[in-house]
């Protein structure tokens, strides 16, 4: 007997009786299969891999759910992806939490989970486990995602903030904003259409490469939320160096300008999702830059900055040759007019 | 750098030169806040010669909204059903019972928009629920509130409202060089307000005050070359009104702007946080438009609320004061936690020396060539 | 104390035009530039065009300042009325 079929999320979707199986069949699991889901276990069941594991967490929620580059669902694959990557892991594979909302249409969910299998799929990361709950109506906006992932970080490979010294070399694997922009464009001002694409990317295969080319990176980030502003000043702090960036050598595409400048925000505070930041020693800086340009994700890299001995703080060289700080910053992004 | 306007090096030069040349310190003023905000943005500073000052001035309009307004909107915020419109300049500012952004925590409708057409269409998709929108700002961002409103009546809207502290600049030029005009040697001049009033509305300041002005644009070369002119004109001591801006304004700047402000708005008292309560400086709504008043329609007080204690935004904006000689900065006053509307406002100057310059640094390592 | 933008304008429909920003396409209000055509640059503030940017004038101006050591004869002065 063919199971009925539904056009929306409802409460008893997440209560584990029979409907939980209908939207797990119908609309999961055809998305996520691979051979580790498809035991439908408790736990997704990796293979033992010599080196040390690696385990992170991120929740995420956008609004709008859809935007140009990218989705909820590419998002939630790529960053958790990124912050196992970053770390020197290899990404082994994911675990999916869904908060559905009653009332969520089956064809946002699908449209999301398209963008998850594609996303994992890309990065080679498998979705191996997962968990569905339903809440009532005005308990959520519509879908949250949590991503878990587990990797391995291979032996010998040790990135860490302690290790940056005066004279190591930054560098930006590409142009910055581009994700934080066109999300707030897209909820902000949707009757706008821009030529900016969220930058939304798994980056385990770049930096694999990174790291391949340069065993002896430094550290790694990736700059999210408060962009490259953010990461740069927290680094500056945590490792009581002086960071020094190069405002004309920092890529920006011209239409994120131009958005920034119309929104009044700076694009080194605003989120980036398919970027990394690299610390280098500088007998392998441009090793590293020939790596990253290399890759598809990192072809617009730039060499952007320098360690140096001075107060724990960033600073930037300004386009007319001026010097200003940089900081983190404050809080929610928002337009303004002044 | 080679700009399309010459050598940015020959700017600073010339500007050097004429600094040195005035054989004694130059303070200057720039009037607008978002020059406040671009000045530190490209670290000018750093570049300036030692003989040269720059203060920031009162044109922000954040700094210099009064707390009684930010508590009026906070109110609005808290009828029920109501959706109150707002730049994203103003969430943040505190008044004596917490900020809009507080409100919408709470539970208030607030919407950041960046048109006040936006506020108009909210209120035509809404027509049951009252709509406030916050209307701030200069005599650049006043032409976009007066269309709103013009629009509202002729949809005849009931439900639209705007809360208008709209100010005008040149009163509080007036105030500024009334109270103590020997400290400054020259005013920047604000390239968007100057594109809507025109260069020739300085007119009176110039020759009444004998004070040197030159309107500049945005960009750092128009800002170098504007403070180029000034450090000339005050070296050579000349009194002139001057446009490196001319793109943009013109002598009687935008004529369908002023007829659009004329038709909806004349011409009322506003209470300037700093300034205290300047006569003619604040726009308010022509009978014809009144019923578009959310004082009046709300019937709110209008009440004076005493700044924070400690607070020294007052003295920043008139440039007396510098933000590290107020007891709060930086310790109990950052942008996280703002007691002042000079940190909350990204273009106040208290948020920019806290942002570009460090907290009690007073400047950032000198620029290497 | 007011962001302003320059952005081409792309097409005319009464006091609403449609203007690009270097990949960036909005609507916004010619209300207050009436004289403003397909083609024209623009400043916009808050989703208004608040002035016809007239770069002929600009120039000028910046060739006068280039040429113009201390204060000499020539002036940047606005021209009166106009």
């Amino acid at each position: 007997m063919k199971a009925e079929s539904f056009d929306q999320v409802a409460l008893a979707h997440g209560g584990g009786g029979q409907l939980t199986d209908r939207l797990l069949e119908q609309v999961v699991w055809p998305r996520l299969s691979n051979p580790l889901l498809d035991e439908l276990l408790d736990s997704g069941i990796i293979q033992s891999i010599p080196g040390r594991p690696a385990l992170t967490l991120d929740s995420f929620v956008v609004k709008p759910l859809f935007f140009p580059g990218g989705d909820l669902g590419r998002l939630a694959v790529c960053g958790t992806v990124n912050d196992l990557a970053v770390s020197g892991a290899r990404p082994q594979g994911l675990a999916l939490g869904m908060i559905l909302e009653e009332g969520l249409p089956r064809g946002v969910l699908e449209k999301i989970l398209d963008s998850v299998s594609e996303a994992s799929r890309e990065a080679g990361v498998p979705v191996i486990t997962g968990d569905t709950k339903v809440v009532g109506r005005g308990q959520a906006d519509g879908i949250f995602l949590t991503t878990a992932g587990i990797g391995i970080i291979p032996e010998g490979r040790v990135l860490h903030p302690k290790k940056i010294a005066p004279g190591d070399v930054l560098l930006i694997s590409g142009t910055l904003a581009d994700h934080g922009l066109a999300v707030m464009l897209a909820r902000q001002m949707p009757e706008l259409k821009s030529a900016l694409r969220s930058d939304a990317a798994p980056l385990n295969g770049l930096i694999e490469r990174l790291l391949a080319a340069v065993p002896g990176v430094v550290f790694l980030r990736d700059p999210t939320r408060a962009g490259l502003a953010g990461v740069a000043s927290d680094l500056a702090k945590t490792t009581g160096h002086l960071f020094v960036l190069d405002e004309k050598r920092i890529p920006v595409l011209p239409e994120t300008r131009h958005a920034a400048e119309m929104l009044g925000l700076d694009p080194l505070e605003v989120a980036n999702e398919g970027k990394v930041f690299v610390v280098v020693r500088p007998e392998d800086a441009q090793k590293a830059l020939e790596a990253l340009r290399g890759h598809p994700y990192g072809e617009k890299s730039e060499i952007i900055g320098r360690v140096e001995k001075g107060p724990a703080r960033c600073e930037i060289l300004t386009a007319i040759g001026g010097r200003r700080i940089l900081q983190k910053p404050y809080g929610e992004q928002l337009p303004r007019i002044c | 750098m080679n700009g399309r306007y010459g050598s940015l090096e020959a700017i600073l030069g010339r500007l050097n030169m004429a600094v040195e040349g005035a054989g004694r310190p130059l303070t200057f003023m720039e009037v607008c806040g978002t020059h406040t905000m671009a000045i530190f943005r490209s670290g000018l500073h750093s570049l300036l010669p030692a003989g040269l000052r720059l203060i920031s001035g009162p044109g922000c309009p954040v700094c210099v909204t009064s707390q009684g307004d930010i508590d009026a909107l906070v109110a609005l915020a808290d009828i029920p059903h109501a959706i109150v419109c707002t730049y994203g300049d103003m969430i943040r500012v505190p008044g004596s019972n917490g900020s809009l952004e507080r409100a919408r925590a709470n539970g208030a409708d607030l919407r950041v928009i960046y048109s006040s057409m936006d506020a108009v269409k909210i209120a035509s998709e809404n027509p049951s629920r009252p709509v406030v929108f916050a209307a701030i700002g200069f005599e650049t961002t006043a032409p976009a509130t007066a269309a709103a409103i013009d629009a509202a009546k002729a949809r005849s809207l009931a439900n639209f409202h705007a809360y208008i502290s709209h100010k005008t600049i040149l009163p509080a030029m007036h105030a500024l060089l009334s109270g103590d005009a020997s400290r400054l040697d020259g005013f920047l001049l604000p390239g968007h307000v100057s594109v809507i009033i025109g260069s020739e509305a300085y007119r009176p300041v110039v020759e009444r005050y004998r004070i040197p002005c030159v309107i500049s644009g945005f960009e750092d070369i128009h800002m170098i070359a504007a403070l180029m002119r000034l450090a000339e004109l005050a070296s050579a001591r000349k009194v002139d009104l001057e446009n490196v801006y001319p793109q943009a304004v013109k002598p009687l700047g935008n004529p369908a702007a002023l007829a659009l402000l004329e038709k909806v708005f004349r011409v009322g008292d506003a209470s300037w946080r700093g300034l205290g309560p300047l006569p003619g400086s604040a726009l308010v709504l022509n009978q014809a438009y009144e019923a578009f008043d959310a004082r009046r329609k709300y019937a709110l007080p209008d009440t004076e609320v005493p700044e924070p204690a400690g607070c020294r935004c007052g003295e920043v904006i008139l440039g007396k004061t510098t933000p590290a000689e107020c007891g709060l900065f930086g310790t109990v006053c950052t942008p996280t936690n703002p007691v002042g509307p000079c940190m909350v406002s990204s273009e106040g100057t208290c948020q920019a020396w806290f942002k570009y310059q460090g907290t009690r640094i007073p400047e950032p390592s000198k620029a290497s060539a | 104390m007011c962001l302003a933008v320059p952005a081409k304008i792309l097409e005319r429909n009464g006091d609403e035009a449609l203007i690009d920003m270097h990949g960036n396409r909005m609507k916004v209000s010619v209300q207050i530039t009436p004289e403003a055509k397909v083609g024209d640059w623009l400043l916009v503030h808050a989703g208004f065009a608040i002035q016809i940017l007239d770069e002929k004038e600009a120039e000028e101006t910046w060739a006068i300042l280039a040429d113009l050591q201390e204060a000499s004869e020539e002036s940047i002065r606005p021209k009166a009325g106009a």
